[in-house]
């Protein structure tokens, strides 16, 4: 008898869930759904990244949203799961009635509901998921996924010709991180285009995450005559890796990727070793193109801080899918889709860029270089 | 050439290291017949407290040293009186999962109060951050100063272990314990005593560690820890002189894989070596054979 009843309830219940849904469509607003990590272990990227997404949005509804419709988002948190973020984005595509949504910022999560949005036929977008394989798999191109940032080994691309053009280098020492799949792309990216533009990569050299000591390495490089060194690996040993290198007199420049990207790398290496260090990256606030100026002024006032990467790719992300709703003219998510796939020039905060077939943004990648331990110059290295 | 003086270098101050490691390891198995897995553990901490001492502490390089051998010392002084000393009697295989469990202990009670993020010292001032270049060798202060310490505690120990009253207490304990005592020796303050002396060198080690390569985490005791006892079974397990040996012998092999070789196959053929020796010669280098009795 009382399980009846405990049926009947919940069943009541999910009515009146389902039917309060319904009921607040409304004809004069466009939804977006955000699926962010709010708290959990990577919330620091999920929180710059709404920070930028609201920042966007809120612009558009101030200059008068998108033919006469003002923009409604609907965030939430998905705890840095992968589980939970597939609920939510289900739970946006569903009940919501979101045209797209946006995020998560890691690659495994937003992999992970890229199988709701195809079922689903809604767009899913992130700013931040750098991983290869996020927008493509055997089958081809995932339709319904799109990423603004570029992808891990792109950056080893863009370093390597960084090297060529702007360091004048004909001879690179490649230092790899052999644990990380994340590292191995990157140095071979760098190889077959350093390569390909004439240079030589005179060694290579591997280490696996959470080795210290790196002298016997750079002692058997410094036997070689090079122009640059390239550390495709994270900001733990890379930092070891320069301190010793410059302890032991090689001053060529070190080229890394975006694993440099931390302030703990400056701690690691300190700051007397980190000189002609340079590191690819998605956004510099030292920037001075005027539409990123802008951005920073505008993050600053409503947020108080200076904006880091994701608050960009955040920000940039936002603009994209606006932008292709607006292409698009209508809130079909089928448009939608198509408009965005044939995004051309687009003019973003972290570079203006075009989507390729695999659903991946052509575009520049900043150069940050640093002095004495500072972030002091930056720099766009063009495809 | 050159180069090859380079790399030995290298290796001297990597194998310093394994070798302050290695003699812990050595010193208690000699006396007790215990492979003390928490060992490595009093090393990582040994780090950890040279790195409070210097940032929170803002003491000296010195002062922290001394502090953190004292902190290692009462460490596997206490870890000796409540994890193994109940268990004196019982089979070795208990004791041994004991010191694996003190090990995982040690770690884990690290990282949930300091976190699993890697710590760097902070930077060093002064003497300390010069080099010298020899005919195109160059030698870190760093380097000079762990080869230095490393053996003036030697000297240290040899002088203890030989000419005084409790080193000759360590010697008899290890030969025979039973005898030892029938001859009014305390094997407990011996066995105590002979932990205390291990675990301030692994505490040496782990402040060294930290400001020659400036970074330390929870768990990198773990493979310096297994490369060390590796050392110890080398140079044949329980005897001193071994361990030093084996411990500059592996910082100098490991060196020298990565240099002329490659360095992917660095740990590789560390443990080849240690199968190697337990193939060849269980009792190592420096070991005799002894007949089992029946």
């Amino acid at each position: 008898m009382k399980k009846t009843l405990a049926i009947i309830l919940i069943l009541t219940l999910t009515m009146t869930i389902m039917a309060g849904c319904g009921a607040s469509q409304n004809e004069n607003e466009i939804r977006i759904g955000i699926n962010y990590e709010l708290t959990g272990d990577v919330a620091s990227y999920g929180q710059a990244s709404v920070e930028g997404i609201e920042l966007a949005l809120e612009e558009v509804n101030n200059a008068g949203g998108i033919n006469g419709k003002t923009i409604r988002w609907i965030k939430y948190d998905n705890k840095s799961d992968k589980s939970q973020a597939t609920t939510l984005a289900t739970k946006l595509m569903t009940q919501d009635k979101v045209i797209a949504v946006l995020g998560p910022a890691t690659s495994g999560a937003f992999k992970a509901t890229i199988p709701e949005a195809m079922k689903n036929k809604i767009v899913v977008a992130s700013g931040s998921a750098t991983d290869d394989s996020v927008t493509i798999d055997d089958n081809g191109v995932k339709e319904y996924a799109f990423r603004i940032c570029f992808t891990d080994s792109y950056q080893g691309t863009a370093m390597a010709n960084f090297a060529l053009n702007n360091l004048s280098a004909t001879k690179a020492v490649v230092i790899l991180d052999n644990s990380s799949d994340y590292a191995k792309g990157l140095a071979t990216n760098f190889t077959s285009t350093f390569e390909a533009g004439g240079g030589k990569v005179v060694a290579t050299e591997a280490f696996v995450s959470g080795d210290t000591d790196f002298n016997a390495i750079i002692t058997k490089i410094k036997g070689e005559s090079f122009d640059v060194v390239f550390i495709p690996g994270y900001y733990n040993e890379a930092g070891l890796i320069i301190k010793q290198a410059r302890n032991q007199g090689i001053d060529a420049p070190i080229l890394g990727p975006d694993g440099f990207g931390a302030p703990e790398l400056t701690e690691l290496a300190g700051a007397d070793a980190l000189n002609d260090v340079y590191f690819s990256s998605h956004f510099s606030s030292l920037d001075k193109d005027p539409s990123v100026m802008g951005f920073i002024e505008s993050y600053k006032a409503k947020y108080g801080k200076e904006p880091d990467q994701f608050a960009a790719l955040g920000y940039d992300l936002a603009m994209f899918v606006i932008d292709g709703i607006k292409r698009a003219g209508s809130e079909d998510p089928v448009a939608l889709k198509d408009a965005l796939a044939q995004t051309k020039d687009f003019k973003g905060i972290t570079g203006s860029f075009s989507m390729d077939e695999n659903h991946n943004p052509v575009k520049a990648v900043v150069v940050v270089g640093i002095e004495n331990g500072v972030h002091a110059t930056s720099q766009r290295v063009e495809q | 050439m050159e180069q090859l003086l380079q790399q030995i270098i290298n290796g001297i101050s990597l194998g310093s290291i394994y070798a302050l490691i290695a003699l812990g390891y050595t010193m208690v198995y000699g006396i007790i017949k215990l492979i003390n897995f928490a060992h490595s553990d009093v090393y990582m901490l040994g780090a950890f407290i040279g790195y409070f001492s210097m940032t929170t502490l803002k003491l000296g390089f010195l002062p922290s040293l001394l502090l953190s051998m004292l902190f290692s010392m009462i460490l596997g002084v206490v870890i000796e009186k409540v994890a193994y000393k109940p268990l004196r009697n019982a089979t070795r295989i208990a004791v041994l999962i004991t010191a694996i469990g003190v090990s995982l202990f040690l770690e884990y009670v690290t990282m949930a109060i300091a976190g699993a993020n890697v710590r760097s010292y902070p930077p060093l001032t002064g003497i300390l951050t010069e080099s010298f270049n020899l005919m195109g060798i160059t030698i870190t202060m760093q380097q000079i100063l762990i080869v230095t310490i490393t053996v003036v505690l030697m000297i240290l120990l040899q002088f203890i272990v030989k000419k005084t009253r409790i080193g000759k207490a360590m010697r008899a304990v290890s030969l025979d314990s039973d005898a030892a005592e029938l001859m009014g020796i305390n094997v407990n303050s011996t066995i105590s005593f002979t932990f205390a002396l291990g675990s301030a060198l692994a505490g040496a080690a782990g402040i060294l560690v930290g400001i020659y390569y400036n970074s330390i985490n929870p768990l990198m005791g773990t493979l310096p820890g297994i490369k060390a006892f590796v050392a110890a079974v080398f140079g044949g397990i329980g005897i001193i002189p071994g361990a030093m040996i084996g411990g500059y012998f592996i910082g100098i092999v490991e060196v020298l894989v990565s240099g002329y070789g490659n360095s992917m196959y660095r740990d590789g053929v560390v443990f080849a070596i240690l199968i190697l020796v337990l193939i060849i010669k269980p009792s190592g280098l420096l070991g005799k054979n002894t007949r089992e009795k029946v």
